[in-house]
């Protein structure tokens, strides 16, 4: 019972200051994120991925930053920390993993996974391996469930898992091999980085990575095979009153229309990225 | 025979299609250029006419819902986009916003010059990185366009667009407890009325519409409100993306008509797997109530639907054949809505509590055939006594599954376990016939 009790206490309520030159920066960014609302405590939750950018959970001095900067209290700014299963209370390892084990998942084979993962691991829910590189998390539906079972390394998706495959993926995690998502970009960031993107600052991999999964184009390829669109307009599409010109568009596209993205990577598919 | 009508999805194959130059090919934001030269109130007209409802999951008529707003409030008006796609089943808006940012983009642009906002939010959940930056760069790139900011086009329109990223909580996607996450509280509904459309976010007028509402309104405009209910049915007009998962030979997103029959879109992907027996299905995620091989032939509208005994919700068809234990299924959906509940209402904080005792019993086959009865009193003690929908969808899947497969339940405490084998239901099971 009491080691349940000390549980409930972050083992480090870090209360420690940033130091002055990391205080600056986190107060640049918090005025970034300030700037984008009507009122100041819309900001909350973006900071709070913030902290976790910058400490990898919710720290005791993350909370006074986030309090101090907004004018609200800590007890008010852990009441909403406390309320999202993103914000963690303890450190995660640098690849946050997570198997989905909502019903879909799980029938189609998540259950399997997440056992034989924590087993092969050794960490449970919420734990992470000694070496600090993978977490597990029993997650909920992540709206994928055309790709099921689905897992997430730091909230990158990984369609169309299995046991093999999940074991692989963690393996050459700490290993320090490189891994890709199904449908992300063509690197995988650690925990922190991907916090800071949840924090709407832009890591420019936007334009990586596949623009829909196979079974996302299942509906379109089908129509596309049979001749089926939608009817034709009944006025006819409005023509731009000044067309774009092509000198006037800033944003190239990462390969040429209809041609597949490059290397032996097939668009959507598992095969290939996480090898 | 229903045939499929890309229109959201029509890009989705053109590697590019999520960029701004992707999206322009395709004829993108030439609608804009339209909707900027007409009245507002004539957008939120044709948007009546066109029939279109919320394709979040409750169907509200979206122009209805815009022409809820007070005309005389002195508060700033908003729009919010729904962008917390979390109800298990549902996975059309993740994938359209990940291949076809920009036509959520062009339909924020449009609705809010339609409701007179200068003010609009994309609230994503937090636990889908790379669609988050594909927002966040269609954002960007139509800011540099100058479609997005001060006088647009030279409109004279100004339209901020913040995307908002959420911290994992089922509940945000309720509007209510969307608006108070979104102000930096903890997700909790709140008590209606006031309606959003007259208190909403920070207390001024506030729209919320699901992302694919939002994106369909672009074509709305640019066809014609004829254009839209030429597809659908007379009370449910138009196209809607109907996600199939789970035991189909091809998972996947379908666009199609509101109307098709599952039988329907199952031929079309290919038939339940291994030519097993379809056993239950959602039409529309967790929340509504199972349907099974009777209701092949229910057209997928929001009458239809209905009038069979279920809701349309969000076209989440979950199909599961006959290697599935439908208690295992019930237990994991109620654990499920025990793990999102927000606390605030005691029926569904405590009630999807003992759903999950009962259930975990029951499936263990240590339960008794008045567990049942007991599952079916708690039913009408969490149904319709909370804020919000939360725990009315959490017994969907309880009574249904109850009513239609009784003896499956019994089955278990007769035989002390579970009658199934869960290796045969995975995707490497092999469950041929």
């Amino acid at each position: 019972m009491s080691e349940q009790l000390l549980k409930l206490e972050p083992p480090f309520r870090s209360t420690e200051p940033y130091d002055p030159e990391t205080r600056e920066r986190l107060d640049r960014d918090a005025k970034d994120i300030l700037a984008r609302y009507p009122q100041p405590r819309s900001a909350l939750l973006p900071m709070l991925h913030l902290v976790q950018a910058e400490d990898g959970y919710v720290t005791g001095r993350g909370i006074d930053f986030c309090a101090e900067t907004l004018g609200i209290t800590p007890a008010q700014v852990t009441g909403v920390a406390t309320f999202y299963t993103q914000y963690k209370r303890e450190p995660v390892g640098d690849y946050h993993v997570g198997v989905c084990i909502n019903t879909l998942c799980a029938v189609m084979g998540g259950d399997q996974i997440w056992n034989e993962l924590s087993e092969h691991l050794g960490v449970g829910h919420d734990e992470s391996t000694e070496d600090g590189t993978v977490s597990l998390e029993r997650i909920e539906c992540n709206a994928a469930c055309d790709f099921a079972p689905v897992m997430t390394v730091n909230w990158e998706f990984f369609d169309n898992m299995t046991p093999e495959k999940a074991k692989r993926l963690v393996d050459d995690l700490r290993a320090g091999k490189q891994v890709l998502p199904s449908r992300g970009p063509n690197t995988l960031c650690t925990w922190k980085q991907a916090s800071r993107v949840l924090a709407g600052f832009d890591d420019g991999l936007a334009h990586e990575g596949v623009q829909a999964g196979t079974e996302s184009l299942r509906g379109l390829d089908l129509a596309r095979e049979r001749g089926w669109t939608a009817p034709a307009a009944d006025t006819g599409r409005a023509a731009p009153d000044e067309p774009v010109k092509p000198e006037e568009i800033t944003d190239p596209p990462p390969n040429e229309p209809g041609k597949p993205i490059g290397g032996d990577v097939k668009p959507g598919s598992q095969e290939g990225r996480n090898q | 025979m229903t045939t499929l009508t890309p229109v959201l999805t029509r890009n989705w194959d053109q590697p590019d299609s999520f960029t701004l130059a992707g999206y322009e090919r395709e004829g993108g934001y030439t609608a804009l250029r339209k909707a900027l030269a007409m009245e507002p109130d004539a957008i939120v007209q044709t948007v009546k006419d066109s029939g279109l409802r919320g394709r979040g999951g409750a169907g509200f008529p979206t122009g209805m819902k815009w022409g809820f707003l007070p005309p005389d409030s002195p508060n700033p008006r908003y729009l919010v986009v729904n962008a917390d796609e979390s109800e298990p089943g549902t996975c059309k808006d993740i994938p359209l916003m990940m291949a076809n940012p920009h036509v959520l983009v062009e339909g924020v642009i449009i609705s809010s010059f339609a409701i007179k906002s200068n003010h609009a939010f994309i609230y994503v959940r937090g636990e889908v990185l790379h669609v988050i930056r594909r927002l966040q760069q269609a954002v960007r790139d139509a800011y540099a366009a100058g479609y997005l900011g001060k006088d647009i086009l030279g409109s004279g329109y100004d339209l901020e667009l913040v995307v908002h990223t959420g911290a994992g909580a089922y509940i945000c996607g309720e509007e209510t407890a969307l608006l108070d996450s979104l102000e930096g509280y903890r997700g909790q509904p709140r008590l209606k009325p006031p309606f959003p459309a007259v208190a909403g976010l920070y207390g001024g007028p506030t729209v919320i519409n699901n992302v694919e509402s939002i994106a369909s309104v672009p074509s709305i405009v640019a066809n014609g409100a004829d254009w839209f209910t030429s597809m659908g049915t007379e009370k449910s007009a138009g196209f809607g993306i109907f996600s199939l998962s789970g035991h189909v030979t091809k998972p996947g997103q379908y666009e199609a008509p509101l109307g098709i029959t599952l039988r329907e879109l199952l031929d079309m992907a290919g038939g339940v797997r291994g030519g097993r027996k379809l056993k239950f299905w959602t039409p529309g995620g967790s929340s509504t109530p199972l349907f099974t091989e009777e209701h092949l032939d229910v057209p997928l509208d929001f009458e239809s639907v209905g009038a069979a005994g279920s809701m349309l919700g969000t076209r989440a068809l979950q199909i599961f054949d006959d290697t599935v234990c439908v208690v295992r299924a019930v237990l994991r959906w109620s654990e499920f809505y025990a793990h999102e509940s927000c606390g605030k209402c005691t029926p569904c904080r405590e009630g999807t509590y003992w759903y999950k005792q009962l259930l975990k019993r029951l499936e263990a086959g240590q339960g008794s055939e008045e567990d049942l009865d007991t599952l079916l009193d708690l039913s009408d003690n969490i149904l319709g006594r909370s804020f919000c929908a939360l725990g009315d969808g959490a017994t969907s899947p309880v009574v249904s599954s109850i009513k239609l497969f009784r003896d499956e339940y019994i089955r278990h405490f007769e035989q002390g376990g579970c009658p199934f084998d869960p290796a045969k239901s995975t995707l490497w099971g092999g469950a041929a016939v």
